[in-house]
C-alpha cells in the first residue's frame, strides 16, 4: 500500500517535471519559460520528494532528504528571481525581450 | 530484469553526456557553452554515484561542476567584448583532424575491451581490501589516499600549492562583485554556515564512509566563494600572512608526519597502525584548510589587494 | 549485451576523442580549456569504469583515490590557464 501511495506521487511528481520541461522549450521568452519551469518543477519536486519519503525507514535519511528538499526550493526561488530580474535589468521597460537564443 | 531496467538508464545517461559534451564542445555561444559544461558536470557526478564511486561523485559535483563553474563564468565576465569565440580551424583541418581522432579512439576501444575482457578482479584492490583494518580508516578510497598511497597525495597537494603560487605571480585578483540583491544576499547568508557545517561532517565522515579532505575542502571554498560573489563585507577573509599559512599548511603538516615516520620507523609516511587514525584526521584537517584556501584563491584568479602592499597595480 | 563497466568506459574513450577534437579544431582558448577539461573528464571514466565490478562487488578503491586528486588538480590547472590568459590580454593592452 505504501509502494502503491509512494509510486503514485513519484510518477505525478515527474509529470510535474515533463510538463515544466515543455514549458521550457516551447514558452517564447525567459520570463514565460522561467514561470513554467519554477512552478512545475517545485511542485515536482515536492511530490517526488515525499515519494521517495515514504521508502524511508531510517529518520536520519529522511532529515537529510527533508533537508535536501529545503536547500533545493530555497535555491530554485533564490536562483530563479536573480535570472528574472536579470531578464528586467536587460530590458527596463518590462518588454518581454526576444529570445536571446 | 532489473539489470536490463539499470542498462536502459545507462544508454539515456551516455546519450546525455554525449549530447551535453558536444554542446559544451560546439555551442555557437561561449556562455551556452559553459553552461552545458557545468550541466554536463553534473550528469557526470550522476555516472560517479552510478559507478559506485560516491567520493567522486561528491568531488565532481563540488570541483569539477561547481568551482570549474563559477571560474569559467568568471572568466567570461572578464573577457572583451570584441573577443569573436566562433573562430575555428578551416572546413579541411577539422575534417582531417576528426579522421585521426576517429582512428585512435577506434584503437583505444579495442585496446580497452582487450583489457576488459581478461580481468577478473584487481589484485592491488585484494590487498587493499586485505590490509584495510591496519590503515586507521575504513572507507577504502581514504586510506588509499592518505595511507597506502599517501605519497600521491602529498604531491598532489604540492601541485595545488603550485598552481595557486602561479595564479598569486600573475597579478591582481579580479575587481569584486557587486553586493547581492536582498533575495540571494539572505539565501548565501542560509547557506555558508550549512556549508561550513557540511564541510565539517565531511572531513569527520570520510573515515568511514564517503567524504574526507577534498570534497569538505572544496565545499568551504564554495562558502567562501558565495560570500565573495554576495559582496557580503561581513565575511571576511584572515589577513594575508594567516592565508598563506594556510595554504601551505597541508603541505607541510604532511611533510612534517612523513618526516617523523622516517625518523621512527626508517620508512617516510609509514603510518604506524595503532596510530594511523588520529595522523590520518590530522593530516585532512590542515589539507582541508589547505585545499580551501586554495580552491577560493585561484577562483579570485589573482593575489588579494592586501597581499603585497610594496607592489603597485595601476589596473587594481 | 554489454555491462556498464564497459559502457561507461567506451563513452570515456569517445569524449576522450570529442575533446581532443575540439581542443585542436577551436581556436578560442576558453574553448580549449573547455575541450581539455572534457578529455580529463573521458580519461577519469575509463579508469573509474577499470574499477567497477558489478553492482554487487566492492570497486577497486585506488583509481578512485587517483581520480579524486585527477578533479582537484584539474580544476588548479584550469584556474591557473585562465589567469594566464588574463594576464596575456592585460600585456596586450598595456
Amino acid at each position: 500500500m505504501l509502494d502503491v501511495i509512494s509510486l503514485l506521487l513519484i510518477f505525478s511528481g515527474l509529470a510535474f517535471y515533463l510538463a515544466g520541461t515543455i514549458g521550457v522549450l516551447r514558452m517564447p521568452d525567459t520570463l514565460c519559460r522561467l514561470h513554467a519551469v519554477t512552478k512545475a518543477d517545485n511542485l515536482g519536486l515536492g511530490l517526488l520528494a515525499s515519494g521517495v519519503l515514504l521508502q524511508l525507514s531510517d529518520p536520519l535519511q529522511m532529515l537529510k532528504l527533508l533537508l535536501i528538499w529545503v536547500l533545493v526550493l530555497a535555491a530554485s526561488a533564490t536562483g530563479g528571481q536573480l535570472i528574472a530580474r536579470h531578464t528586467l535589468d536587460q530590458k527596463p521597460n518590462g518588454d518581454p525581450p526576444e529570445d536571446a537564443r | 530484469m532489473k539489470a536490463g531496467a539499470l542498462l536502459y538508464l545507462d544508454l539515456i545517461m551516455v546519450i546525455l553526456m554525449l549530447v551535453l559534451a558536444i554542446g559544451a564542445l560546439h555551442a555557437r555561444s561561449l556562455r551556452h557553452a559553459v553552461i552545458l559544461f557545468i550541466v554536463f558536470g553534473l550528469v557526470v557526478a550522476l555516472a560517479w554515484a552510478r559507478l559506485r564511486a560516491p567520493d567522486i561523485a561528491l568531488a565532481e559535483a563540488a570541483i569539477g561542476s561547481g568551482l570549474a563553474g563559477a571560474l569559467l563564468l568568471a572568466a567570461l565576465r572578464d573577457r572583451r567584448p570584441g573577443d569573436d569565440a566562433t573562430r575555428r580551424a578551416p572546413v579541411w583541418q577539422s575534417v582531417a583532424v576528426g579522421g585521426l581522432v576517429t582512428a585512435l579512439v577506434v584503437l583505444l576501444a579495442w585496446a580497452f575491451l582487450e583489457v576488459q575482457g581478461g580481468r577478473a578482479n584487481e589484485p592491488l584492490a585484494n590487498i587493499v581490501q586485505a590490509t584495510l583494518h591496519e590503515s586507521g580508516v575504513s572507507n577504502p578510497v581514504t586510506a588509499v589516499l592518505l595511507n597506502f598511497r599517501a605519497y600521491d597525495t602529498l604531491l598532489e597537494l604540492t601541485v595545488l600549492l603550485a598552481a595557486l603560487l602561479g595564479v598569486m605571480s600573475l597579478g591582481p585578483q579580479r575587481s569584486p562583485m557587486r553586493a547581492a540583491e536582498p533575495m540571494a544576499a539572505g539565501l548565501i547568508g542560509w547557506l555558508i554556515p550549512l556549508l561550513i557545517l557540511a564541510g565539517g561532517y565531511l572531513l569527520w565522515v570520510g573515515a568511514h564512509a564517503p567524504g574526507g579532505a577534498f570534497q569538505a575542502g572544496a565545499l568551504l571554498a564554495a562558502a567562501a566563494v558565495l560570500a565573495h560573489l554576495g559582496g557580503r563585507r561581513e565575511f571576511q577573509l584572515p589577513g594575508h600572512t594567516r592565508l598563506r599559512l594556510l595554504a601551505v599548511a597541508g603541505c607541510a603538516v604532511f611533510t612534517l608526519v612523513g618526516v617523523s615516520t622516517l625518523l621512527g620507523s626508517g620508512v617516510l609516511l609509514q603510518l604506524p597502525s595503532d596510530w594511523a587514525g588520529g595522523l590520518i584526521l590530522l593530516i585532512e584537517l590542515f589539507a582541508t584548510a589547505s585545499i580551501a584556501t586554495a580552491l577560493f584563491l585561484v577562483y579570485l584568479g589573482g593575489h588579494p589587494p592586501s597581499w603585497n602592499s610594496r607592489e603597485v597595480h595601476p589596473d587594481a | 549485451m554489454p555491462d556498464a563497466a564497459t559502457l561507461y568506459g567506451l563513452l570515456g574513450i569517445v569524449l576522450a576523442g570529442l575533446g581532443a577534437h575540439a581542443a585542436i579544431v577551436q581556436r578560442d582558448s576558453i574553448r580549449r580549456l573547455l575541450a581539455i577539461n572534457v578529455m580529463g573528464v573521458g580519461v577519469f571514466l575509463v579508469l573509474i569504469a577499470t574499477a567497477y565490478f558489478g553492482p554487487n562487488q566492492d570497486p577497486d578503491p585506488i583509481p578512485h583515490a587517483l581520480v579524486l586528486t585527477g578533479i582537484v588538480v584539474a580544476v588548479a590547472a584550469t584556474a591557473l590557464a585562465l589567469a594566464l590568459l588574463r594576464a596575456f590580454e592585460r600585456s596586450d593592452d598595456e
